[in-house]
């Protein structure tokens, strides 16, 4: 088991430095010149070379990724062009909210897709079947920035019910994650259908209704425990998606987490801020696809003992 | 039956997206005293929030996602496939280097990655390409590569290189050829996720620049009227809900179809 986690944990650095050299070069590839970009041009050459020097834009590029390395380990960012404080400050200013977001979304995705797949398996073939699966497939297909504006004409502005945006209040919560969770329990039902179809039709399912077990305790206790392995996989793989979509569904809602953030500062050309909302992002996906894989090895001893993949 | 109706659909997309360049169209007209009109006559969609045509917006903005889905998927599938299948068949150091950056790139999480290239590069129609195309091109690679791994020890592959043929030879003529499946598959899925991600950059405002039209754009610039006037949002939408469940619905069915093509040639096998 060690080695399964110690091989596993290389492989996460190695990907891990590789996005922090695609993130160091991202600033590389504005066109042009990013110093005349941040001050405009009306701004003295003195300026220009006093900003280049702070930045360390004059230094040749592997000095310049070295400071960077360096920065990170001592989790300095740098600081925002626009408000001059650090940048790990506002990134923890904004991160509760994205927990929030996130956390509500899984709570409601896992409420839609679990009840849905396993009526859809349970009634194959039926109406039931096809009305879950024609969800699945409307929901895969509506894009989060609309799906979004749709739920607060109808939920805000017609019925009332919630806030149009912003975070005040518990109920502000629910219309952003129903949007971020829409696209994700589409394809969670999907999965989790055809994973319990899988299991309905192992002998263990029939030895337990052969005892007389109660239909609900069978389904639950007996096929939905061996069915959610498969699923929870899918739920890590999807979280990371799940937060690239919060970009999007943040701006919808201006709910002030990480994804809003990544965009203004993108907006106002605040590179550093830009750099270290994409790493954040990124490097959490990495960690959370990482503690699936090694959760999936201590649950499943064939995937540790395989080695590698 | 359940192929026509969405493959009718994304042919009227097409159709549509080129009729821009032959109907005399003014998308761009401004006429403020239309300003937020519901549907109805003189325009069948109505207008927006500067008294232009929706309906013809519409159509320009139809040619933006077809132009935007037929790059992006055309450079990253070139570039996908023959990256992975060089890479899969080539193996050795090259093979382990490519895996490696494969898996630098999918370690950003969905558009994510274009989101700050299109960001970084600026707003306009080639930078979305280029920024969808840079991370668009990985999955074709992985999937090539993988189909490669699995094809290179055929006995067809064998004889070809035990006759002396080349190794373009063999890729072009002996592995291309039983890839092609997945990969139009893996194709089709992408024009859904071109079209979403285009108008999602667009509708965050790193898209086509106005006066250009984007289905993306259009949504932006409709929910700050939801209230007073909701087919703003509401055209653009359905536009990009009808043409992506067609996507996803022809490539379910072609999925399915070569499914079953594989398990038949499969028992044939046996």
């Amino acid at each position: 088991m060690l080695t399964f986690i110690a091989h596993r944990l290389a492989g996460a650095l190695l990907v891990i430095f590789g996005v922090v050299s695609i993130v160091f070069l991202l600033i590389h590839l504005i066109p042009g010149d990013p110093v005349e970009i941040m001050l405009g041009e009306a701004a003295s050459v003195v300026d220009r070379e006093a900003l280049r020097v702070s930045l360390g834009l004059d230094q040749p590029l592997a000095h310049q990724f070295l400071a960077y390395l360096e920065g990170l380990l001592r989790l300095d960012l740098g600081s925002s062009f626009h408000s001059r404080r650090p940048v790990v400050g506002l990134l923890l200013e904004r991160l509760p909210a994205t927990l929030v977001l996130a956390g509500m979304t899984l709570v409601i995705t896992l409420l839609m897709a679990v009840p849905l797949g396993i009526v859809a398996a349970m009634r194959r073939n039926s109406l039931w079947d096809s009305g879950a699966m024609s969800f699945s497939m409307l929901g895969v297909s509506v894009p989060n920035f609309w799906l979004g504006p749709l739920l607060i004409l109808v939920f805000s502005l017609w019925l009332g019910w919630f806030p149009v945006s912003g975070r005040e209040g518990f109920g502000a919560v629910v219309l952003p994650a129903i949007t971020l969770g829409t696209g994700l329990a589409a394809v969670l039902s999907r999965m989790v259908r055809s994973s319990m179809l899988e299991v309905l039709g192992e002998d263990y399912m029939r030895t337990a209704r052969a005892k007389g077990l109660a239909p609900s305790r069978v389904i639950i206790h007996h096929g939905l425990r061996n069915a959610l392995l498969p699923v929870i996989t899918l739920l890590g793989l999807q979280l990371g998606a799940l937060l690239a979509g919060a970009v999007i569904t943040e701006t919808v809602f201006s709910w002030p987490g990480i994804g809003l953030l990544t965009i203004e500062a993108i907006q106002s050309r605040d590179y550093p801020v830009v750099q270290a909302c994409v790493l954040l992002i990124s490097v959490s996906y990495v960690l959370i696809n990482l503690l699936t894989d090694i959760a999936y090895g201590w649950v499943d001893p064939r995937i540790r003992l395989g080695g590698g993949r | 039956m359940r192929v026509w109706i969405p493959s009718g659909i994304l042919g009227a997309w097409a159709l549509l997206a080129l009729s821009v360049y032959v109907l005399p169209l003014s998308p761009n007209l401004i006429q403020l005293e239309h300003i937020l009109m519901p549907p109805g006559e003189g325009a069948l969609l109505g207008y927006d929030d500067l008294g232009r045509d929706i309906g013809e917006r519409l159509l320009v903005g139809a040619r933006t996602s077809f132009l935007v889905a037929f790059w992006v998927v055309g450079l990253s599938a070139l570039v996908g496939t023959l990256v992975g299948t060089v890479s899969g068949y080539q193996g050795g150091w090259w093979d382990r280097a490519v895996v490696q950056v494969i898996d630098i790139f999918l370690a950003f999480p969905g558009i994510l990655l274009a989101i700050a290239l299109a960001g970084l590069l600026g707003p306009g129609i080639e930078n979305v390409v280029m920024a969808l195309a840079a991370v668009g091109w990985v999955g074709y690679a992985r999937l090539s590569r993988a189909q490669v791994l699995s094809l290179k020890h055929r006995e067809h592959v064998w004889a070809a290189e035990a006759l002396g043929s080349s190794r373009l030879r063999i890729m072009t003529r002996h592995l291309l050829p039983l890839m092609a499946a997945p990969l139009i598959v893996e194709a089709t899925f992408g024009v859904a996720a071109v079209v979403i991600a285009e108008a999602g950059l667009s509708f965050l405002g790193l898209g086509v620049q106005p006066p250009d039209a984007s289905w993306g754009a259009m949504i932006r610039d409709g929910t700050r009227y939801m209230l007073v006037a909701p087919h703003l949002v509401l055209a653009p939408g359905i536009a990009i809900f009808v043409v992506v469940l067609s996507v996803n619905l022809l490539g379910d069915r072609l999925r399915d179809a070569m499914d079953k093509r594989l398990v038949t040639a499969m028992r044939k096998d046996q």
